[in-house]
Formats: C-alpha cells, structure tokens, sequence
C-alpha cells in the first residue's frame, strides 16, 4: 500500500526546521533515516538504490523515491558517481538531508538533482523518523516534518 | 550505460565526468591529469571474465583520452608511479586511498573529488578553494595513543580500520607505539581508514610533512578528543574485517592499494619453487608502469609458475570481476576485505601477506591475529 500524505498527523505536530540550502528546489516524500554515514561507490545498488554495506543500519533498504536523512558521506570517491547513476537509473532519493558537508557529500546531492540541504537547525537525525513525512524546501530553506502517526499513539 | 558508448567517448564523458546530457567536445587537458584505476586490465581480460568488446573500447577509450592529454597511468597508487604533488600544491583528486596519501604523506591539498569535478577540473584548471585546501581545516581533531606496536603492514591495516569507523571524517594524530612507516604501510593505513570512514588525512609527528610536534599537528588548536589504540582495538578491528567462516578459499587477492614492486618481490620469495592449489585462485595486483620493472626483475616469472596471475589496471572491487564461482577470498587489504562483500556477496578473510599465500598454496585459511 502506498504512503501517503495522509496518513499522517495533519495536527499539531507539524514541525518546521530551518537551514542552508546545498541544492535548490523542493520535493517530498516519505523519509529514511540512518544514524550511519553512507559509502556510496561500495556502499549503495545504483540499480535500486540499496544500500549494501554489511554492518550498515539500512542494508537491503532502498531511498529509491525517499527523503534521505543521514549524517553524512564516507568512503570511496565513487560517492558521486553512484548517486550520480543512481539518478540516471530513476532511483535516487527524492530529496537529501544531512549534517556534515564534504566535497563527497556536495558534488553527490549536485550530481543528483534533487533538493537537499544542511545545517538544520535542529539534529535532523533525532527529530526525523523513518516513515515521517518530509518536505524539503530547498529553494526557502525550510523543511516540513509532518510525524507519522504511530500504533498506541492517541 | 551501453547507450552512452554508442554515441561516443565524448557523450561518456559529457555525462559522467561533467554531469552534462548535452554532448561538449572534450579538449586537451590543461591541469595534469592521469587516469585512475579501471576496471579492465588491457592485457588479461580475458581472465577477468571480461568480454573482447568491452576490452576493445577500453583500448578505444585510452587512445582518445590519451590524445587529450590524459596520462595512462591507470592505477590507484600515481604516486607509486610519477605523479608525486610537491608539499602544498593544489591537487583535484578522486581514489580516496590516493586522497588521504596525497594530503598527509605528501602535504600536497586535495579534497576527495569525484568523477564530475576532476572532469571539470582537467579541462578547467580549477576547483573549489574550501576543505583541505585551507591551512586551518587541515589540524587534527583526535590524538591517537598507540598502545601496542603497530608495525607490519597488518598491523596498519587493522589501526586504519579501527580509526576511520571512530573518527569518520576526522584528522586522527597519531602518537604512540607506531614505528617509523614507509610508503607500504602508510598506503595500507590511509585506504583502510578512508573505507571503514571519510579520513582524508591524518599526522603522525616527525613523520608526515605538516606535523614537526603534536602542537602543530593540531594547528594550534586543543585537543579535543583523544582515544586509545590497544589489543582490544586491533581484536576488534579485526573482527569486523573478517566475515568468512568456511576455511576452504577459493581466491586469494594481493595488491590493494596496488602493490609496490617489494611487496611482489615478497610475494615471488614465498612462491618461489611452489604451487599454488588447484582449488584456489591468485591474483596479484601492480601499476602497470612497476609490471613492466616486475617482469625484467623476474618476479612475474616466479609467480606466473607457482600458477598466480599478476595484472594491473584494476582490482576485484572496482571491476566486480573475480574467478569464476568464488566464494570465499582471502586478501591483505582491509579495504577489499570491506567492500567485497558488500558489492559481490563473497565473504572475506583478512590477514597478512603471508596468511594469503600460505591460502593460496593450500586453498585452508590459517591465519588469524598474532
């Protein structure tokens, strides 16, 4: 079944976190979150968008149409050319956010076209969870979280 | 990505190393340029299991880049092979093991690159003055205490691995019980902390360029973070590098980062009048530019009789080529044993060259941490 915006809290916890843009536009979609920094020559299928480095907190999950939320790039300097393939094979995430900016981590979201920013004003990695959904603004700096509503949750 | 060939080396070029759908005609480099390491060895494809078409546009490719300037060196070690930068040149380098090399052995400055701004920058001459380029991002942020001796090539495998999962993309100094490096081991250390994290430098003081004290090494700066490097820190690295259980290898792989033309001579000295299993496979990796040393030294000899292979231009993890039904691998590089499993579904054993021989000549894993 697919996520939809609707399925999620419309009130009150819609919540709104400022930052700096890396690459303009605005997309949403549903987010994934990892606390672990992401390789991505080695690290992620840029046939499917998996990630695939053993010991990872998102191995054989895809951000393939997703909001990325990570704390930053490692590893290879392939980084951008997988995220670059990534987008030429029509799965790379929707929108990306993260915390430490690198040249890995900067020439990758350029390469891959979709809105991304950094800086957040807030640690994006504890106020966003994977299945909220997130809406990055590039272009205004803004992003809108709204949580997803959770099982027990009144 | 086949479709890209067929219009031409320069649509390839266009949109994988400018990020550009509209075709630009490439033109002569201006900044010196060499190419890095491929995935098809020009001369022994065919045992990579790589098709006569593809190696042919390989060939293709050289010729016309070539023409524009670009060196084939075709390695992931240039500064094994004449491209040395100078202490403070700036540098616009992809190959992470090259960058973290580049920026802390040779104190030349580069940030890790990728293939859409090295392109540009070939053509350009330019690259963004940030990062690594500055004299104040290029202090250290964690004192390393090296408790127990860190010598062998091993050994600075297993620190590397161990400190870029801590310190991600930090500048680890290390202090301590290392012993004077060389060239090998430093090659060692980079790739395996640039793979288990983002290092893309590190000091050591009295040893590396920019690092006459610990004070400088630390660019003035406090220290902030100091951790601890001992037997339980290299038990865990260890671990972590190797996922194999079954002891039967079916391929032995040397030579990532390539290997200087030393580590071959070890390597022919532990082969020399042997041979290696029918079960298992070896491949040794080199530049092509040290095969050619290889080969007059009679090193190639010795481990092409004991049944081994020595290529250049590549390496399993970036070809994703390996002998045929391989499951279980057995390397010196930590930065393999990491990525093999990942990016081919093989399990890896790390350890020392002469565990990987030893593999090789009886197709058993015996080795382990000393």
């Amino acid at each position: 079944m697919r996520t939809q915006a609707s399925d999620f809290e419309m009130m009150p916890t819609k919540i709104i976190l400022r930052g700096r843009k890396v690459v303009g536009g605005c997309a949403e979609g549903e987010a994934i979150v990892t606390q672990d920094t992401i390789s991505g020559w080695g690290g992620i299928n840029e046939k499917d968008g998996t990630v695939i480095e053993r010991r990872h907190e998102l191995r054989g999950r895809s951000f393939k149409d997703k909001v990325l939320v990570f704390p930053g790039a490692k590893g290879s300097s392939g980084w951008s050319a997988y995220f670059h393939m990534a987008r030429l094979n029509g799965v790379a995430p929707r929108a990306m956010i993260f915390n430490k900016m690198t040249t890995k981590v900067a020439l990758g979201a350029v390469v891959t076209r979709a809105p991304a920013m950094t800086d957040l004003e807030q640690d994006p990695l504890l106020v966003i969870e994977t299945g909220d959904w997130v809406k990055v603004d590039a272009d205004n700096g803004v992003v809108e979280i709204l949580k997803r509503r959770r099982e027990g949750a009144g | 990505m086949r479709e890209l060939a067929r219009k031409g080396f320069d649509a390839v070029y266009s949109e994988l190393n400018l990020d550009s759908p509209e075709i630009v005609e490439v033109p002569r480099v201006v900044a010196n340029t060499c190419q890095s390491i491929t995935g098809i060895d020009n001369e022994r494809w065919r045992i990579q299991g790589i098709s006569d078409d593809l190696a042919d546009q390989q060939k293709q490719a050289e010729a016309y880049f070539g023409r524009r300037g670009i060196t084939m060196l075709a390695t992931c070690t240039p500064y094994q092979v004449g491209n040395v930068p100078v202490k403070g040149e700036h540098c616009a380098w992809m190959e992470s093991s090259a960058v973290v090399y580049c920026n802390s052995v040779l104190g030349a400055r580069t940030n890790t690159e990728g293939k859409e701004s090295t392109g540009a920058a070939a053509l350009t001459g330019r690259i963004p003055y940030w990062g690594y380029h500055i004299t104040e991002n290029r202090g250290g942020t964690h004192l390393v205490e090296v408790e127990i001796e860190v010598d062998d090539i091993m050994d600075w495998g297993l620190l590397g691995y161990y400190l870029g999962e801590i310190v991600d993309d930090g500048i680890p100094v290390l202090t301590g019980r290392c012993h004077q490096p060389n060239l090998i081991k430093l090659k060692h250390f980079g790739a395996a902390a640039a793979s288990s994290g983002g290092v893309e430098m590190y000091h050591i003081p009295e040893v590396t360029p920019e690092a006459r004290s610990i004070e400088e090494a630390f660019c003035g700066n406090r220290i902030r973070h100091t951790l601890q490097y001992g037997a339980t820190e290299r038990q865990i690295a260890y671990e972590n590098l190797n996922c194999a259980t079954d002891r039967n290898v079916d391929f032995i792989m040397l030579g990532c980062p390539h290997n200087s033309i030393d580590q071959v001579w070890l390597i022919a000295s532990l082969l020399e009048g042997r041979k290696i299993s029918q079960n298992a496979q070896l491949w040794v990796h080199m530049p092509r530019a040290l095969r050619e040393v290889a080969d007059r030294n009679g090193h190639t000899g010795i481990i092409t009789d004991a049944g081994g292979v020595v290529m250049s231009d590549t390496s399993p993890a970036i070809s994703r080529h390996m002998p045929r039904g391989t499951k279980v691998v057995a390397t010196d590089s930590a930065k393999q044993a990491h990525y093999l499993p990942a990016i081919t579904g093989v399990s890896t054993w790390f350890g020392s060259v002469k565990d990987c021989v030893e593999a090789a000549l009886t197709g058993r894993w015996s080795g382990g941490l000393q």
